[in-house]
């Protein structure tokens, strides 16, 4: 095993920022489990909700996307 | 940082396909440089115009093939800017319209093996997103004038001071929308094309055993479809989001 001090900071940094995408995915299953939940309950009114649907695991999947680039820019980029 | 193809060996270089080349030679980019980005994206334009001006050509009463993808695509947009935006958003729906097309076609030709990706890089969804982010805002004044401002103003909070609060956090959401925006799409497209290489890269090493990367890359595949048509909606209804905040400010 060799290699710099830094390197091992970048891959450790790069692992640590994979944590938030973990994050991001309890939310988009939070937001897509409670939409459901609410359809069942009332089937009628799910049909125009779901742009709400989207617009809200957009919002809760941006946040996973950073630190997956975050990850991204220890890998490759610094 | 073009990783070398090692026969036998894990070859594991998921970045390397988003490298922009000279389309004819040479390693020199210049504004002017016809490169792979240019090609994909010409690609992009020319099968979304093959799509909405040749297909419906015929208008014929029982439509084609080409005929009806095009009128649902039309359709499914329209009412999308319909229910959020309302009658007066339909003014914009055309700049709407093509930007959903644009983007969705754009992922779509990405899929191809061998392709390149314009809509992966944060280059080409930055100028998307600022485009829009200027528009709307530059919407929002010409229709209300300062009035436009009551889009930072919570009225509805029941204390001035937390209306204050509230008001510093609306304006840094506001301005943080083209970052997320752009981000949202080039890292979604980004991370799913990386994912597919790292697992071909699986393959090189496991001779018969490179039947389960192969199984995984083409489930992996059915994920990214659905994808690229979610992020092209998504970009497309945000804009809408936005628009609908720029015609109609104020809680």
């Amino acid at each position: 095993m060799e290699g710099n001090i830094a390197e091992m900071g970048q891959f450790i940094g790069a692992g640590l920022a994979c944590i938030g995408m973990g994050g991001a995915g309890i939310g988009v299953g939070h937001v897509a489990g409670n939409f459901l939940s609410g359809a069942l309950r009332n089937p009628a009114a799910a049909g125009e909700q779901t742009a709400t649907l989207f617009i809200g695991i957009a919002f809760a999947e941006a946040l996973g996307i950073f630190s997956f680039l975050v990850a991204l820019l220890l890998m490759f980029a610094v | 940082m073009a990783g070398e193809y090692v026969e036998g060996e894990f070859n594991i270089h998921p970045m390397d396909q988003f490298q922009v080349i000279p389309l004819f030679g040479g390693t020199e980019v210049n504004w002017y440089t016809p490169t792979n980005a240019t090609l994909w994206m010409g690609l992009t334009v020319v099968v979304v115009s093959l799509l909405m001006v040749a297909g419906p050509r015929g208008r014929a009463l029982v439509p084609s093939r080409a005929q009806s993808a095009a009128e649902v695509t039309y359709g499914f947009v329209r009412k999308m800017v319909e229910d959020i935006a309302g009658k007066e958003g339909m003014k914009y729906f055309p700049y709407i319209f093509t930007l959903f097309l644009f983007i969705l076609f754009a992922n779509l030709l990405a899929l191809i093996p061998y392709s390149f990706s314009p809509t992966a890089h944060i280059a080409v969804t930055a100028v998307l997103a600022l485009a829009v982010f200027i528009t709307v805002t530059a919407i929002g004044f010409i229709k209300h004038g300062l009035g436009f401002f009551k889009l930072f103003w919570v009225s509805s909070a029941p204390t001035v001071a937390l209306r204050i609060v509230l008001a510093v956090i609306e304006v840094i959401s506001y301005f943080v929308r083209p970052l997320s925006h752009s981000i949202r799409l080039a890292g979604n497209l980004m991370a799913g094309h990386a994912v597919l290489k790292v697992f071909a890269g699986f393959a090189g090493a496991l001779g018969v055993g490179a039947v389960v990367p192969i199984i995984a890359i083409t489930a992996i595949f059915g994920l990214e479809l659905l994808v690229a048509c979610i992020q092209a909606y998504v970009f497309a209804i945000l804009t809408v989001v936005y628009l609908n905040d720029a015609l109609h400010p104020g809680h």
